[in-house]
């Protein structure tokens, strides 16, 4: 009984850790990278490594050369470079992916303070700013099993096919992901599957991919167009499931949550029926993630032993 | 609002449960602090070279929110000095040689008809709050608005791994807590009486439900840290709130604690105050981890010996359960009045890592029994904002440490609701 250490209680903790909750993050996005790779053959396999080795190696170098502790091991930068990946289409040039990753890692995370300190999404911003500078080459968006380097001609995703009234693909290939689009996106049933996996081990809290997603099937519904293919299509549902909910840039009580999903609804749909861009989500996402410090003062929790203010006392 | 709070789930390691209760001898000097309770020190009675009696008063109460402390053995006064106590403050402490004698005062006679004979007896015999917390048992019995408190809950949640003491209380002496119950409820006209139990001790709860009668309700709870907070038990089983500010008489009840109760029964019937606790000593560093019923004031480390020393190698010596118990720096603080549990755990049990940025994950706000907010007070207080912190109540913390315990980056959580709860009351 030499060496007894001395702390605050409790000294007993949960097992529960960073890198074990971005690491059950990358676990439940395996199944939609392996189909998208499947789907998009070597390209998507290959900007989907520059994209997360990029973003590993972006945040290990400022470290350094700031002469920081070491952060890549709670692989929060591995899950943004890889999200970031999935959010772009197979045939990116790879040096764009590589760029934007450096801007995530280093513009939007560390230059704001590292983890947890960011006010936006570092994955969207990335992509929005690649997207914005090199907008032709990175909407070139391919139909699943088509060698992109012979047929280069692109297919027309689904929001565009929506937005120009053309014919859809039945439900139940775009279920699947047999359509044009990005990486990560394109297939419903394995981001399902991998929003149920971070539900199940309580990763994330459903509120804000519920609301999300509902709120634009109802609103897009509203506005006389098919609810359904609006929730199926573009990026929604890897930005409800996996981007949105992000712990950083999303409000803390579920009320502020439920909130945070309705605005991204809105927008999205927003932006997809009455803008002149086709997506909406990377969008919608980031200008939420903005009020998002708005939103967690206007739903701070009151505690149930709290005194009752004036006001709730003359009420009762 | 919900029905029930928020609570966390927490690995028990009860490996005590089912030893029965050691007696330990005199064996060394005891160390008595005069600060075994909340409130205000006792005054020491008597200087070195005085002979002593078991049960006799060495610590007078000379304020209302005290109780007073009596010699846990026969023997001499070798020392009175200040020194730190348990609860962290330096107070005067009387060392007694025991004389191997263990020769008692003459039983006090108490005649019981009333409350304030029961409240007189009780602050005779030094009673306060076993459970852990130490309120003086008297003055929780006396509540000014007596005629309003219509419940009596007796609380044996145990809710902290490891501790079995109030179990073993109920197995033990079950008869002693009935009689307990019975005359509280005469005595405080008081209408319900509930035992609550969590549902991990099927045992307690068979032997209390055959006592019950139409004497109390044993209420069975689901095994959640922590159920057994005042607060927290009074909402469960009666759906009270007892607001900032408030005692729990201000919504009608009385809490007491199991065993409390059952001391303060064999208090009266033997006439002798509180000498002893029974102390679960336990954690993977203790050799044979055992109930132990020891004199109040003997050293830690002479407890551990008492139940075959140390094995692996420790990392924290803790007073109490590994949720909100006070680590040692050694072992020769003496157990008090309330102490229930003396914990030796291995680094692989207690270890406590270092901090890593917040991720806002929000684990902690939805695990805060009290709909706190944790990471806003870390926040407000490290930008000194207090005024923040009083907005968001931090002052209502209990310091369960729910929210440390479930937060991924380790940070320490409760550790900052108790600097900023100093802050705000240094500003006031």
């Amino acid at each position: 009984m030499d060496n007894l250490t001395v702390t605050s209680s409790p000294h007993f903790r949960s097992n529960n850790s960073t890198s074990k909750i971005m690491l059950y993050v990358i676990l439940a996005l395996l199944p939609t990278t392996v189909v998208g790779c499947v789907y998009f053959g070597i390209n998507a396999v290959l900007v989907v490594l520059t994209g997360v080795v990029f973003a590993v190696l972006s945040e290990y170098i400022y470290e350094k050369i700031m002469k920081q502790p070491i952060t890549v091991g709670d692989l929060s930068a591995a899950v943004t470079g890889l999200l970031l990946a999935l959010n772009l289409p197979s045939t990116t040039p790879l040096w764009m992916v590589a760029l934007a990753s450096a801007i995530s890692i280093i513009v939007v995370k560390q230059l704001f303070g590292g983890i947890g300190c960011n006010f936006a999404n570092p994955a969207l911003v990335g992509r929005i700013v690649i997207t914005l500078c090199f907008t032709s080459e990175t909407s070139k968006f391919i139909e699943p099993f088509v060698n992109a380097n012979v047929d280069a001609t692109a297919g027309a995703t689904l929001l565009n096919s929506i937005a120009a009234n053309e014919k859809l693909p039945e439900l139940w290939r775009v279920f699947l992901g047999l359509h044009a689009g990005c990486i990560g996106e394109v297939c419903s049933l394995a981001l399902i599957v991998g929003g149920v996996f971070l539900v199940v081990t309580r990763v994330i809290n459903p509120a804000i991919p519920l609301s999300y997603i509902l709120t634009t099937y109802l609103f897009t519904t509203a506005l006389g167009y098919d609810g359904l293919y609006g929730i199926l299509s573009g990026g929604l549902l890897l930005g409800a499931i996996f981007m949105a909910t992000d712990y950083v840039t999303s409000p803390l009580t579920v009320k502020g949550k439920i909130i945070f999903g309705i605005g991204c609804g809105v927008i999205t749909t927003v932006i997809r029926i009455f803008g002149s861009n086709a997506e909406g989500v990377s969008y919608a996402i980031v200008f939420m993630n903005v009020l998002t410090p708005l939103i967690d003062n206007l739903t701070a929790k009151k505690s149930p032993f709290a005194k009752p203010n004036k006001k709730e006392a003359k009420a009762k | 609002m919900a029905l029930h709070l928020k609570t966390v789930n927490v690995r028990h390691h009860k490996l005590t449960a089912e030893k029965e209760t050691v007696i330990m001898p005199y064996s060394c000097n005891l160390v008595i602090p005069m600060l075994q309770h909340i409130g205000r020190p006792c005054v020491p009675t008597v200087k070195v070279g005085d002979s002593v009696l078991k049960g006799q008063i060495i610590g007078e109460a000379t304020e209302f929110m005290s109780a007073p402390i009596h010699a846990s053995t026969s023997g001499k006064v070798v020392s009175v000095r200040d020194m730190l106590c348990p609860s962290g403050v330096y107070t005067p402490h009387i060392e007694i040689a025991p004389d191997k004698e263990d020769k008692s005062i003459e039983p006090l006679s108490f005649k019981i008809d009333s409350l304030s004979d029961l409240v007189d007896a009780t602050r005779q015999l030094g009673m306060v709050g076993l459970g852990g917390a130490g309120f003086p048992t008297s003055i929780k019995l006396n509540p000014k608005n007596i005629d309003e408190v219509d419940t009596l809950i007796v609380n044996a949640t145990e809710c902290e791994p490891f501790i079995t003491s109030d179990y073993r209380e109920m197995l033990e002496n079950a008869e002693d807590i009935k009689e307990g119950i019975e005359l509280l409820k005469k005595l405080m006209n008081i209408k319900n009486a509930y035992i609550g139990i969590e549902d991990n001790k099927p045992k307690a709860i068979e032997i209390m439900k055959k006592l019950s009668g139409d004497i109390f309700e044993v209420k069975t709870l689901k095994s959640r840290y922590p159920q057994g907070a005042e607060k927290v038990i009074i909402y469960h089983l009666t759906g009270r709130k007892v607001l900032e500010g408030q005692l729990p008489a201000d919504v009608g009840v009385v809490v007491i604690n199991v065993t409390s109760l059952g001391s303060l029964v064999r208090g009266l019937k033997t006439g002798l105050p509180l000498t002893h606790k029974r102390v679960t000593v336990s954690g993977d560093c203790v050799k044979e981890p055992q109930n132990v019923y020891a004199p109040i004031g003997t050293p830690i480390d002479k407890i551990i010996e008492f139940c075959g020393g140390v094995v692996n190698e420790p990392e924290k010596l803790i007073m109490g359960g590994p949720m909100m118990g006070v680590t040692m720096c050694h072992g020769s603080m003496p157990i008090i009045k309330n102490t229930n549990a003396v914990l030796l755990l291995s680094k692989k049990l207690a270890d406590t890592p270092e901090p890593t940025a917040c991720i806002r994950c929000s684990k902690c706000v939805s695990a805060c029994p009290f709909n706190l907010m944790p990471t806003v007070f870390e926040h407000a207080y490290h930008d000194g904002d207090l005024e923040a912190l009083e907005k968001h109540k931090v002052m209502l913390c209990m310091e369960c440490g729910c929210c440390s315990f479930v937060c991924p980056a380790k940070r320490p959580l409760v550790q900052t609701n108790r600097l900023a709860k100093a802050a705000l009351r240094e500003k006031k």
